[in-house]
């Protein structure tokens, strides 16, 4: 489904990415986790193509995002995505942000969007929200609609950047439920997260990154259970503590 | 002071048959009509410059760049010259003659004024996009919608909420501003007080009243943008202000 191949990329001269490879099977969930700055969030993005990068290639569904002829709005359209700090579109109504790509990019009609959208709202249980604002939800609430405004696109995977990683420790779980239940349900996701608990419950495969590179990719147990390198060793002993 | 109040000499005739407070009048015309044209042409221009330099292509930065260089380091009484007086000698032959002879001095003057209030938009159009987060842009796009669509549904609704106060002023000054058409031979407000003071020498008068009536369209302006603020204002958002008041 999702095939990195020896990404690299720059900023300038400093290099945020190191040939970075992997890939994500259909059906399969992957955790992407790691220090801040080891570039977890720029990867994830190279997947939509929303960061460029300068070496190597991402094929997402057998269409490489790196070549100039690919249309990207169409695969993008494809693909999910869930951001940090939600952003939701702050001047539109919830049922607004649901049904304004589905009309616009994939050119459903206005009842089928809305339909869509109220059903995918109802799964993350805030169908009484609909006429509200972003601005007037709590970060769990619109991180949920985020989510919502994703599926209503009928996505073939799901990124998701850290979405647990604004939000005050009690609307976390609301979110992480959501997300579990959509891997059990079998949907392809990659997950930049520092939730263990939840690389536990539901992932297939942890990678682990620092310094650009990734340096450990493993499957679950083999990464809970013990990690190659003393780097990964490291990140676990820290965050796992407590 | 031995100055003669005559408020009544409006009613008087002025030499053309009209009375003094006809000219007033039509002067009050040109200047709406000199304003609201020139605004509207500032606004797309402004809008669609102003989207230009906040695009990732640095060739059509390069060019909204120049455009507001341009027209915002130039005095606009100059530009309006530039336009009317030296224009028609820089094009060929017959171009120039047909803009000296036929083109209307209101199309020229609007021109001129559009340019200048449109270089001052594009940077506050520019600054309410710069304003939001990259991550809205990632987000239309994420969803498939082209570059352009971030801007036509994501962007600029919450760019231009964000500026309004700012377009306010800006379209108050374009009253204030098409005062300086009167050099180039429109006949506005301005011009009329010039000539009614030559015809009729009630200095205070008619200060007073081209005082007021200025004040009254500029002010008119703030509190129909301060509506469309109040109209537009998004629930759950934190006020940037208080609608211009």
């Amino acid at each position: 489904m999702i095939a990195i191949n020896n990404v690299s990329k720059w900023y300038g001269d400093f290099q945020v990415l190191t040939d970075c490879t992997t890939r994500v099977a259909k059906g399969e969930v992957v955790v992407v986790c790691g220090p801040s700055g080891s570039g977890k969030s720029t990867l994830i993005k190279c997947v939509n193509a929303l960061e460029p990068f300068q070496k190597g290639s991402v094929v997402v569904n057998g269409i490489a995002v790196e070549n100039t002829k690919t249309n990207l709005p169409r695969l993008r359209a494809q693909v999910g995505m869930v951001f940090q700090h939600f952003e939701l579109f702050p001047h539109m109504t919830i049922t607004q942000n649901l049904t304004v790509a589905q009309i616009k990019v994939l050119g459903r009609g206005k009842e089928e969007a809305l339909d869509k959208g109220l059903k995918l709202l109802d799964r993350v249980g805030l169908k009484s929200q609909a006429d509200k604002f972003p601005g007037q939800l709590s970060g769990g609430q619109q991180q949920r609609v985020a989510i919502a405004r994703a599926l209503a696109m009928d996505p073939i995977c799901m990124l998701f950047d850290e979405p647990t990683s604004a939000l005050d420790p009690e609307m976390i779980n609301e979110v992480l439920d959501v997300m579990v239940q959509l891997a059990r349900e079998g949907m392809t996701m990659m997950c930049v997260t520092h939730e263990m608990g939840f690389a536990r419950k539901v992932a297939h495969r942890v990678i682990f990154m620092d310094q650009g590179a990734i340096v450990e990719d493993a499957t679950k147990d083999d990464f809970f259970g013990k990690p190659h390198s003393e780097r990964a060793q490291n990140f676990l002993a820290k965050i796992l503590q407590h | 002071m031995n100055y003669h109040w005559d408020w009544l000499f409006f009613f008087q005739e002025a030499d053309d048959g009209l009375m003094y407070y006809q000219w007033v009048l039509s002067g009050l015309g040109w200047t709406v009509a000199v304003s609201l044209t020139s605004l509207a042409i500032a606004l797309l221009l402004g809008s669609a410059f102003g989207v230009l330099r906040t695009t990732p292509n640095r060739w059509l930065i390069a060019i909204g760049d120049t455009y507001v260089d341009v027209f915002r380091n130039i005095p606009l009484i100059v530009q309006l010259f530039l336009w009317f007086f030296v224009l028609p000698e820089l094009v060929p032959r017959d171009i120039g003659l047909w803009m000296k002879q036929d083109l209307p001095y209101f199309v020229t003057a609007v021109i001129g004024l559009g340019l200048f209030t449109g270089a001052r938009i594009a940077e506050q159009v520019k600054a309410g996009i710069n304003s939001l987060s990259r991550g809205q842009r990632f987000a239309g796009l994420a969803l498939g919608f082209t570059e352009w669509q971030t801007y036509r549904y994501v962007r600029l609704p919450m760019a231009y909420r964000i500026v309004l106060p700012a377009l306010t002023s800006e379209a108050m000054n374009v009253y204030k501003n098409s005062a300086v058409t009167y050099s180039v031979g429109i006949l506005e407000l301005y011009f009329q007080y010039k000539q009614i003071i030559e015809k009729t020498s009630q200095v205070l008068e008619i200060t007073i009243v081209i005082t007021l009536a200025y004040f009254v369209v500029a002010f008119a302006t703030n509190r129909l943008f301060a509506w469309i603020e109040q109209r537009s204002r998004v629930p759950g958002m934190i006020a940037g202000g208080q609608g211009g008041k």
